[in-house]
């Protein structure tokens, strides 16, 4: 029935496992593949014969009861898929799930086990529908399914094989992401479940034995219904602890998402929340009952337990939960704007995202000059990580509790475990402080906690080897020390009384993990390691969280400090960086494609909120960050003290201003990036600007003189009575405008009150309101009385007055003659050739001998010659020219110097005494 | 320029209406290229006091006084203890016996002096409720004591205590004060300056005196500025444009210029014939000396007195648009001029080639002030109302910053000048070239320190 699909397996190659090299030439990975020659072959024309135009998601559900069925897509419109068959396709993608969905009874256990799996990937061709497709399954627990497991896939499906095979990584990033998150909601959602159903077993458990009771009164001990009472109860009793090991297992799954701060903020947390009441839960003595004290049971709050019947009902004849039910709305809604955003990152050809990953991988490595002309993106925030991490490291290692627990008088604190990571954060921390400073005080290191483990051990079969495994594999160092390895360390050493409670029980555990890694491991390929039942346990993602993360692992914020690089890319990057280079250009690509708020919000996630969801949530959240809302979670706190502070240095009239003229831009973009609410004109923005640009070179004959201006610093006042003339040519000379770092906006598109001197010494653009009023002419005051610092340009008389300009490297840039037509063509022209010139400007900066004497008798006027000489021999520049250059040079320095924790200092003023002329068409 | 900003098509012209000079935007000899605004009052600053090579403070109307690097603009300490606006501020070197660090005297409106300490901006003495607030002060580092002028003259040690003091003055109050040789003061009062003697004790039994020994009444109008030239003289100027030099020894006058006095009828004469010469216009509100020159600050003009010649040599009636608020003498010849009208001004006395011809003697004798030998040369004449006996004053360049009134400036090292204004703002005009050449060594440590890039 199934015809056998021609399936690619992807094996990783060298080409994706390349590791990444510091490069001096253009590295091959930089390089795009050529398109296959054949023959006159359009390469635009579309190849396959794919039913549908736009590349789009589908998740889809091996249902036990009708079998494989597509769920739902992203984007969620019928036009995205056309006439394609995605019942059918459905049907493909399920076919080839390598998973072990295998629930059952494992060799020497009496009980069911769960299997926490990896998901497995594959890439699927079908070249009958001209669909390709990368095809993400995973599994996800519902106790009333066959096995307590429901097997669901996610699939991107595009025309493009190539695009499948070379954006591999980075779909199988982006999709490991989304499916922690449904796995995490999952979890939740499955203890939540599972505990309710104890509850309902235990009530039965006392009804029976009431029944058995009185059976036995009534009728003795033998009596057939006595026995049959009995054997009802013994069954319920066995039920009660299969299912308690069950909850056990699955609260005991170290939540490694958790460490993810984008999980972080689940709900807000009751304010009339007495402080004292986790610290029940924490030490394992909480009353799941109690309604603020179980945020579970805050929603739902009373659970009358229900009397379970012998028989349970055929599985075809109940509903089953919905994808939404299985994995908690708040995540289920998360994962679901990842999707949307996974989309958009992928959306377009594949030529295109390879570009811009390439462009965005070099930008990064131009670590210096980068600023300067590129809106300011990712790597502004580096510094700011670390920090992040720091501070979140404690709050999200309280989620990865690792030891399960023989005690079944220890279960509900199990739960509130669980879900004391998802919404008592602030609590925890402090708990979590204390334990801390305890367990450093004690200079507690994991060694030391795993042998006062062995100490407490009762008879454990550990080894002392498997301990070294362990211990090597995660690599604990004494905490502090190393921060690179603090989520680990501080994630025992957080919990020392609490491991030592739960005592060994997870050495017996560890030697199923240790066979992982000693056989497994290096044979089996990932995808199929899953499939060997019983090799990976509740121990199995330790492992993995230090070995895999390739995949699975969180961007923990601790791995950015470990990660040299600290590439502020986010999720998971860094890790996949330090396997494939590849991966490095990770998830920019879409910032082109993006429309400026989800820029704003893509900034957001990957620094100012680190903490946030990313995807659209950052914007619905923000706002209450910016009000100060009572934010209960401790992450959003601090994100509070640090947004306060960014926003604070804001002129908040600016903000507004930018705000107002960006249509499109929310407030979340003020409060979520106020870097960005700093910058108003957005890469969107300056791809529209270069049709502006191009107007503005061919229209005016000055513009030449107008771009040195912008060039070389000197604040450009551009004045008019139309509010959208103006608007329309500072956008269009925005391309032009080098930032000045982090320091302030540089463009301020309309002002309307007067300037003053300090104004000047950030705004090097500036829209300017001609009024006749009293507010204007005492702006004429100050235009008058500054414009030795100024070049002015008259929209409505289209004059411009400002210093002569001679050189040769504008007139490359802006030519009127320009044989370009279209605007994004021009923006692309213009980025090359100021990329150059920061080049050129890098050169000038950091060579030594241009400003400082070789040797100590060199006179000042040497020095000056030498890098004249070298300005002209070897840049090529002259003239005019140089000051451009200098002034590049100078904001270069500035930048360098710029201590990273000190936050940003005001540019310094320069200007120089030269006479303006004034330029009429 | 401003009535082409209003719309005006046709090109821009000498629309400077004054008759001020107006040097233009192309500035060659001008280096300061580089601005750094300092904020951090909330009110007018009208003092900069410079506590060593790269530290000043400033002071102003809102009571705070603030210590800042003069390299890095950093804001070292704010010292605040006033709670009104400060009156005076002096730099006060604390000799003791382990070490000297520089302090801050400081007065204020609310009757208060206090000593702090720049290094750690700490309050170190303070004397309250004063008879009356302190106008001037006055450090004799010699005698390891200060002086305080208000409507009484006080003598103080260094731990604040009252050492002597004159009577008290009702009607009027001590505006300046000046050391003269021989442990005498001169302070301003009104239209008279006071010489008083200071009788160190011989012994400790002994107590210090203040002894009243000369008044010298010779000037018609209030003395506004009071400086101390050189051992042998020190000169005061007054309402009405009077300076006088006087003997540093004998007190007695060395020297007399009425300067607007005489030159008004002449300036009727020359260019500026519809303006009549105000009271203010002849104020000396400012007085400078570098032992060889006396340069004063009168209106909005600018006048060199040479002590050498005894005469005015140089002057620029209209060296501002308003009044002139302080002026300096630099060593290399750059005089500095600050004013009203916000804008701070370089000039250098220039050596003028020898007289070609001679014009109009009459028209220039009122300069002579009996050498009417001296004849100024005829190219002088044609630049119009700017007229020298000896040299000339030309502007090399200006500084526009400030939106008020330059308070007043403090050079450093020649490549710094910092600059106070009433806009609240203080202003670090910088050598651009010196400024980027800091930076790439900056640059270059900091490459090194981190291994490369």
């Amino acid at each position: 029935m199934i015809s056998s699909p021609d399936l690619v397996a992807f094996t990783k190659d060298d080409d994706f496992r390349d590791t990444y090299v510091e490069i001096n030439s253009l590295p091959e990975q930089f390089s795009l593949p050529l398109f296959p020659y054949a023959g006159n072959a359009n390469p635009w024309a579309k190849a396959s014969f794919a039913k549908f135009t736009k590349d789009f998601i589908l998740i889809s559900e091996f249902s036990e009861q009708v079998g494989p069925q597509p769920l739902l897509t992203v984007p969620d419109d019928p036009k995205a898929w056309g006439t394609f068959d995605l019942n059918y396709f459905s049907l493909r993608i399920m076919s080839v799930d390598y998973q072990a969905s295998f629930v059952g009874h494992p060799p020497g256990c009496g009980y069911p086990k769960l299997n926490f799996v990896e998901d497995s990937k594959v890439v699927l061709g079908d070249s009958k529908e001209g669909a390709f497709a990368y095809v993400h399954h995973l599994t996800l627990y519902d106790l009333e399914a066959r096995g307590f497991v429901r097997p669901f896939c996610m699939a991107y499906i595009s025309s493009d094989e190539d695009k499948i095979m070379q954006q591999f990584q980075e779909l199988s990033s982006e999709f490991s992401k989304a499916s922690e998150c449904l796995k995490t909601g999952n979890r939740k959602a499955f203890a939540n479940e599972l505990e309710k159903k104890l509850k309902d077993l235990e009530y039965t458990r006392t009804v029976l034995h009431k029944e058995a009771e009185l059976q036995k009164k009534e009728n003795g001990c033998y009596s057939t219904q006595a026995i049959e009472k009995a054997n009802e109860l013994a069954n319920v009793e066995k039920s009660i602890y299969e299912h308690k090991d069950l909850l056990k297992q699955v609260t005991s799954y170290p939540n490694r998402k958790m460490k993810d701060p984008e999980f972080l903020p689940y709900e807000p947390e009751p304010p009339s929340e007495p402080p004292g009441a986790d610290q029940d839960q924490i030490s394992g003595v909480s009353n799941p009952d109690h309604p603020s004290d179980n945020p579970s049971n805050t929603r739902r709050p009373s659970y009358t337990p229900q009397f379970i019947k012998a028989k349970s009902a055929k599985c075809f004849d109940k509903r089953l939960k919905t994808l939404e039910e299985l994995c908690d709305v708040y995540f289920f809604n998360q994962t679901m704007d990842q999707l949307t955003q996974i989309e958009k990152i992928f959306r377009g050809d594949l030529c295109y995202i390879s570009t811009s990953q390439i462009d965005t991988a070099l930008l990064k490595q131009q670590k210096i000059t980068n600023f300067l002309f590129e809106v300011f993106r990712d790597w502004e925030e580096e510094p700011e990580k670390p920090q992040y991490g720091e501070k979140l490291a404690p709050n999200s290692d309280n989620s990865s509790n690792p030891a399960p627990s023989n005690e079944p008088a220890s279960l509900e604190s199990y739960t509130s475990c669980v879900e004391t990571v998802l919404i008592k954060m602030e609590q925890d921390i402090s708990e979590e402080g204390q334990q801390e400073t305890e367990s450093s005080l004690c200079g507690i290191t994991q060694d030391n906690s795993e042998e006062c483990l062995e100490a407490d051990m009762k008879g454990s079969v550990s080894s002392g080897e498997s301990i070294e495994v362990l211990g090597t594999e995660r690599s604990f160092p004494a905490q502090g020390s190393f921060i690179q390895s603090e989520s680990q360390a501080s994630l025992q050493v957080h919990y020392p009384e609490v491991v030592r409670r739960k005592e060994a029980s997870k050495r017996t555990n560890s030697q199923d993990s240790i066979e992982v890694l000693s056989t497994t491991e290096s044979i089996i390929p990932e995808d199929l390691r899953a499939s060997c039942p019983g090799a990976i346990y509740e121990e199995e993602p330790y492992n993995d969280s230090s070995l895999e993360h390739i995949y699975q692992s969180p961007a923990s914020s601790q791995r950015l400090v470990d990660s040299g690089m600290q590439d502020a890319g986010g999720f998971g990057k860094e890790a996949t960086e330090q396997a494939d280079s590849a991966c490095c250009i990770g998830q920019e690509g879409p910032r082109f494609e993006e429309p400026a708020p989800e820029l704003g919000q893509e900034c957001s996630d990957n620094g100012v909120v680190k903490v946030a969801p990313r995807s659209s949530r950052a914007g619905e959240q923000a706002p209450g960050v910016d009000d100060g809302a009572p934010a209960a979670l401790l992450s959003y706190e601090l994100n509070l003290i640090y947004l306060s502070d960014e926003v604070s240095r804001l002129d908040l009239d600016d903000v507004s201003d930018s705000t107002s003229f960006m249509s499109a831009s929310t407030s979340s973009e003020r409060a979520a990036s106020p870097f960005l609410s700093g910058n108003p004109i957005t890469v969107k923005h300056k791809r529209k600007a270069g049709q502006g640009a191009l107007r503005f070179i061919r229209q005016y004959p000055f513009a030449q003189q107008a771009i040195f201006s912008l060039l070389s610093g000197r604040t450009l006042v551009v004045m008019g009575a139309d509010e959208g003339k103006v608007r329309k040519l500072v956008s269009a000379l925005s391309i032009f405008v080098p930032n000045l770092g982090k320091y302030a906006e540089t463009i301020k598109p309309w002002l309307t009150s007067p300037f003053q001197i300090t104004d000047l010494h950030s705004w090097k653009l500036i829209g300017l309101h001609r009024v006749a009023s009293p507010t204007g002419s005492s702006m004429l005051f100050s235009l008058n009385r500054y414009s030795r610092y100024i070049s002015i340009l008259d929209a409505d008389h289209k004059t411009l007055r400002c210093p002569p300009y001679k050189g040769t490297l504008i007139g490359r840039l802006a030519d009127h003659r320009t044989q370009i037509k279209r605007g994004s063509t021009y923006f692309m022209h213009v980025q090359s050739m100021l990329s150059q010139l920061c080049s050129k400007a890098f050169l000038y900066t950091f060579c030594h001998h241009l400003h400082l004497p070789i040797h100590p008798g060199e006179g000042d006027a040497s020095v000056a010659s030498r890098r004249r000489g070298f300005l002209q021999h070897q840049l090529g520049i002259s003239g005019e020219d140089v000051k451009i250059v200098q002034f590049l040079g100078e904001l270069i320095k500035l930048y360098y110097l710029q201590e990273p924790g000190k936050g940003a200092t005001p540019p310094v003023f320069r200007f120089d005494y030269t006479t303006s002329f004034l330029y009429k068409i | 320029m401003l009535r082409w900003l209003l719309g005006g098509r046709e090109a821009q012209g000498p629309v400077e209406k004054t008759t001020v000079l107006f040097i233009g935007e192309e500035q060659p000899k001008n280096l300061y290229t580089e601005l750094q605004v300092l904020k951090g009052h909330f009110d007018m600053v009208r003092f900069l006091v410079r506590i060593d090579d790269f530290r000043f403070a400033s002071a102003g109307d809102d009571g705070i006084v603030l210590l800042w690097n003069v390299q890095t603009g950093e804001r070292l300490h704010e010292l605040r203890g006033h709670s009104q606006q400060i009156t005076a501020i002096t730099r006060f070197q604390k000799h003791s016996a382990e070490s000297s660090c520089p302090m801050i005297l400081s007065a204020s409106s609310d009757r208060s002096v206090s000593l702090w300490d720049a290094d750690t901006g700490s309050r170190v003495q303070t004397v309250t409720d004063l008879h009356s607030s302190v106008k001037c002060l006055l450090v004799l580092e010699r005698l390891d004591l200060w002086l305080s002028g208000g409507n009484v003259l006080c003598v103080w040690n260094r731990n604040f205590e009252l050492l002597c003091k004159t009577e008290v003055f009702n009607d009027a109050g001590i505006t300046a004060i000046i050391e003269l040789p021989k442990n005498c003061i001169a302070a301003a009062m009104d239209k008279e300056l006071i010489i008083y003697r200071l009788k160190v004790p011989a012994s400790e039994s002994e107590s210090w005196e203040i002894q009243e020994v000369k008044r010298l009444s010779d000037h018609q109008d209030s003395v506004r500025a009071l400086i101390s030239v050189n051992d042998q003289a020190f000169a005061s100027g007054s309402h009405v444009g009077e300076l006088i030099v006087w003997d540093s020894l004998d007190w007695t006058i060395q020297s007399y210029e009425r300067v607007f006095g005489d030159t008004a009828q002449a300036d009727l004469q020359s260019e500026i014939k519809l303006i009549s010469p105000k009271q203010n216009e002849m104020s000396i509100q400012h007085l400078t000396s570098d032992g060889e020159y006396i340069i004063a600050a009168i209106g909005s003009g600018i006048y060199v007195y040479s002590l050498l010649t005894k005469n005015v040599i140089v002057y620029r009636k209209t060296a501002h648009d308003s009044d002139v608020l302080h002026t300096l003498k630099l060593p290399n010849g750059q005089l500095i001029s600050c004013s009203e009208d916000g804008s701070v001004r370089f000039w250098v006395l220039q050596d003028l080639p020898p007289p070609a011809e001679h014009a109009s003697s009459a028209f220039f004798g009122m300069w002579g002030f009996g050498r009417a030998n001296k004849q100024p040369p005829n190219q002088q004449v044609k630049k119009g109302a700017d007229c020298l006996v000896l040299r000339s004053l030309e502007l090399t360049g200006d500084l526009i910053g400030h939106s008020g009134a330059v308070q007043m400036f403090l050079p450093f090292n020649d490549s710094v000048l910092v600059t106070c204004s009433t806009d609240h703002l203080i202003m670090l005009w910088k050598d651009g070239e010196r400024e980027s050449r800091l930076r790439s060594l900056d640059l270059f440590n900091k490459l090194e320190q981190n291994k490369g890039l």
